[in-house]
């Protein structure tokens, strides 16, 4: 929790605003806020290096967790696990006359996950689940559990669109106790397990990402966590299909994300070979009873035109004979 | 090797205390004793006034704890989370202590340039994960606190939940206050199992008096005889030597 004073201070620096680090000095300065969490606020920021989100905090112990996490996924090449570090340093505020932590990461400029399935539609909650259990499978073999799991620390990134993991600040070493989670995507409040470390907690919370994502709402538990789950799974279009996997992250059963992947894979080839012989019958047969309908009218326009053109020749010769006399 | 026991106490309370020793001073001595005092504020819907606040901050104050206040629906992830903070910040206290001997002067991790804090935190992190804990939960069950208590035995489970995750063993006992004939009850002996609370909670009956000093002077008699972590800090041994790090 942080000072509330403080907080509402740091929410606000204006735009413009330089910061300087007291050890490195470093100068950031600040375009505007992108968010704020439970340990601190974020800001995007201009360095020497271009865009840059810097975050801040008085909580020393929660940046310098963030800032562990983070050192030890940029060591894994090629694959960004989470935004790369920068920069860490502190900050002298000279409002709160106090010194403020901070850290600057690569910004990740990007859609939150929830307000890109509902632009782009549900098609798409399927394809980002499968690219974040692929970047969970290397997290996990690094020896880490992200933990806190949710649709907010999820972004959708570019052209092509890709998921982005943010936010690390719960990301726990395998074998320990989570350190931070959120209720909704926390199998310990659904009473479907410990909140030990382990790639199954994290399997959990994607199958509720994914509940989350279909009803874009979250709810409360009622007495069975388990049997109100089911239950709300099986009353949507959408989770239906994929309702095997669900259960089964739900329970605990996927050891490794990989599994969940490739059956979840497995189930969205399954759903595309089935509903498309389905659909291209149904279409065919559409089509062609349109087509045919179409020729017939056609052809009754053809003929109507023709007659009304020989009864306009017929008229005019009669003019013209008339005429004529 | 001989890992620390940290000790806490939580308080879950929704109002002042009126009746016995100021519980500021009672929660000062609980931590001269190494132990850690943390409380939660249970609120209904918007309302505490301004003294039951004051003394909520006060006593986690003096009792080198945290204290945070919340409705009754947060109260589950507030417990755990006061919990963990208090654990942490006490064992930075520990760690500060031995950077100071180490180092000779004022230091604290504030003070060490970034790169070093980290290794610092990866430390206290795995104290954190290791120590033995032991909380003792004292729940006020006076007036109004008596509709609340459903959702404080939910909480105390999700605590369970919680910390039955770390490496380190826990113990827990459960205390109400006003108790029947004295100012506290037990409804638990130390146990590693705060699930054994489901049958003791509701039998509870209370009165109107809110006696929160008494009740935490008269907590502070039911720890083990052991020492914590902070007397072995100030009787000058190592605690490096002593942990396994
Ligand atoms: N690297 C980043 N690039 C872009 N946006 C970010 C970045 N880091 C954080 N944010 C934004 O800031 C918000 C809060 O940051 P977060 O790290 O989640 O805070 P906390 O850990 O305190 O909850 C995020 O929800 C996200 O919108």
């Amino acid at each position: 929790m942080m000072n509330n004073t403080l907080k509402n201070h740091l929410c606000k620096l204006p735009s413009g605003y330089i910061i300087v680090g007291k050890w490195h000095k470093h100068s950031y300065k600040m375009i505007k806020p992108l968010g704020k969490g439970a340990n601190g606020v974020v800001y995007l920021a201009e360095s020497s290096k271009g865009l840059v989100a810097v975050k801040l905090s008085d909580n020393s112990t929660a940046i310098t967790s963030e800032v562990n996490v983070l050192k030890h996924f940029s060591k894994v090449q090629g694959v960004a696990l989470g935004p790369s570090l920068l920069d860490v340093d502190d900050w002298f505020d000279p409002y709160s006359k106090k010194v403020v932590c901070f850290y600057v990461m690569e910004y990740i400029k990007g859609e939150d996950f929830l307000s890109f399935i509902q632009k782009r539609g549900k098609e798409w909650i399927v394809i980002l689940i499968l690219q974040l259990l692929s970047d969970l499978e290397k997290l996990h073999q690094e020896g880490w559990v992200f933990g806190d799991l949710k649709p907010e620390n999820l972004l959708v990134v570019g052209q092509a669109p890709k998921i982005r993991l943010l936010d690390v600040g719960g990301t726990t070493l395998k074998g320990r106790a989570i350190k931070e989670f959120t209720e909704f995507y926390d199998r310990g409040y659904w009473g479907m397990g410990s909140r030990k470390a382990e790639p199954s907690y994290d399997l959990f919370s994607v199958a509720m990402i994914m509940i989350n994502a279909c009803y874009l709402k979250r709810f409360e538990k009622k007495e069975n966590g388990r049997e109100q789950l089911i239950k709300m799974i099986g009353a949507d279009e959408t989770l239906r299909k994929y309702r095997k996997v669900l259960v089964r992250a739900i329970d605990g059963k996927y050891e490794h994300a990989r599994e969940m992947h490739q059956e979840l894979m497995a189930a969205v080839i399954d759903e595309s070979s089935s509903t498309k012989t389905k659909s291209r019958s149904n279409q065919s047969r559409k089509r062609s009873v349109q087509k045919r309908y179409q020729k017939r009218k056609k052809r009754s326009g053809v003929l109507e035109t023709a007659l009304i053109v020989m009864f306009l020749l017929f008229m005019y010769v009669m003019y013209l004979y008339g005429e004529l006399l | 090797m001989r890992k620390g026991t940290l000790k806490q106490i939580l308080l879950i309370t929704d109002g002042c205390s009126n009746h016995g020793e100021d519980p500021v001073a009672m929660a000062a001595l609980a931590r001269e004793q190494g132990i850690t005092v943390n409380v939660i504020g249970v609120l209904d819907q918007d309302t505490i006034d301004e003294s039951g606040l004051r003394e909520i901050e006060g006593i986690a104050m003096a009792g080198g704890g945290v204290s945070q206040v919340v409705y009754a629906t947060q109260l589950s992830q507030t417990v755990q989370m006061v919990t963990r903070k208090a654990m942490t910040q006490t064992l930075q206290g520990v760690v500060n202590r031995e950077l100071k001997q180490i180092l000779g002067s004022d230091v604290t991790m504030e003070d060490l340039p970034p790169e070093k804090r980290g290794e610092v935190m990866e430390v206290v992190d795995e104290l954190g994960e290791t120590a033995e804990l032991e909380v003792l939960i004292l729940v006020d069950t006076s007036g109004s606190m008596k509709t609340k208590l459903p959702t404080v035995k939910e909480a105390l489970f999700d605590l369970s939940l919680s910390l039955n995750a770390r490496i380190g063993d826990n113990h827990f006992a459960v205390f109400v206050f006003p108790g029947k004939r004295r100012d506290v009850e037990k409804v638990l002996d130390w146990t590693p199992k705060l699930e054994a609370l489901s049958t003791v909670f509701p039998k509870l009956t209370s009165g109107g008096l809110t006696p929160t000093g008494p009740a935490l002077r008269e907590a502070l008699t039911y720890f083990k005889k052991k020492r914590s972590l902070r007397s072995l800090i100030s009787s000058d041994e190592q605690y490096f030597e002593e942990s396994s790090m």
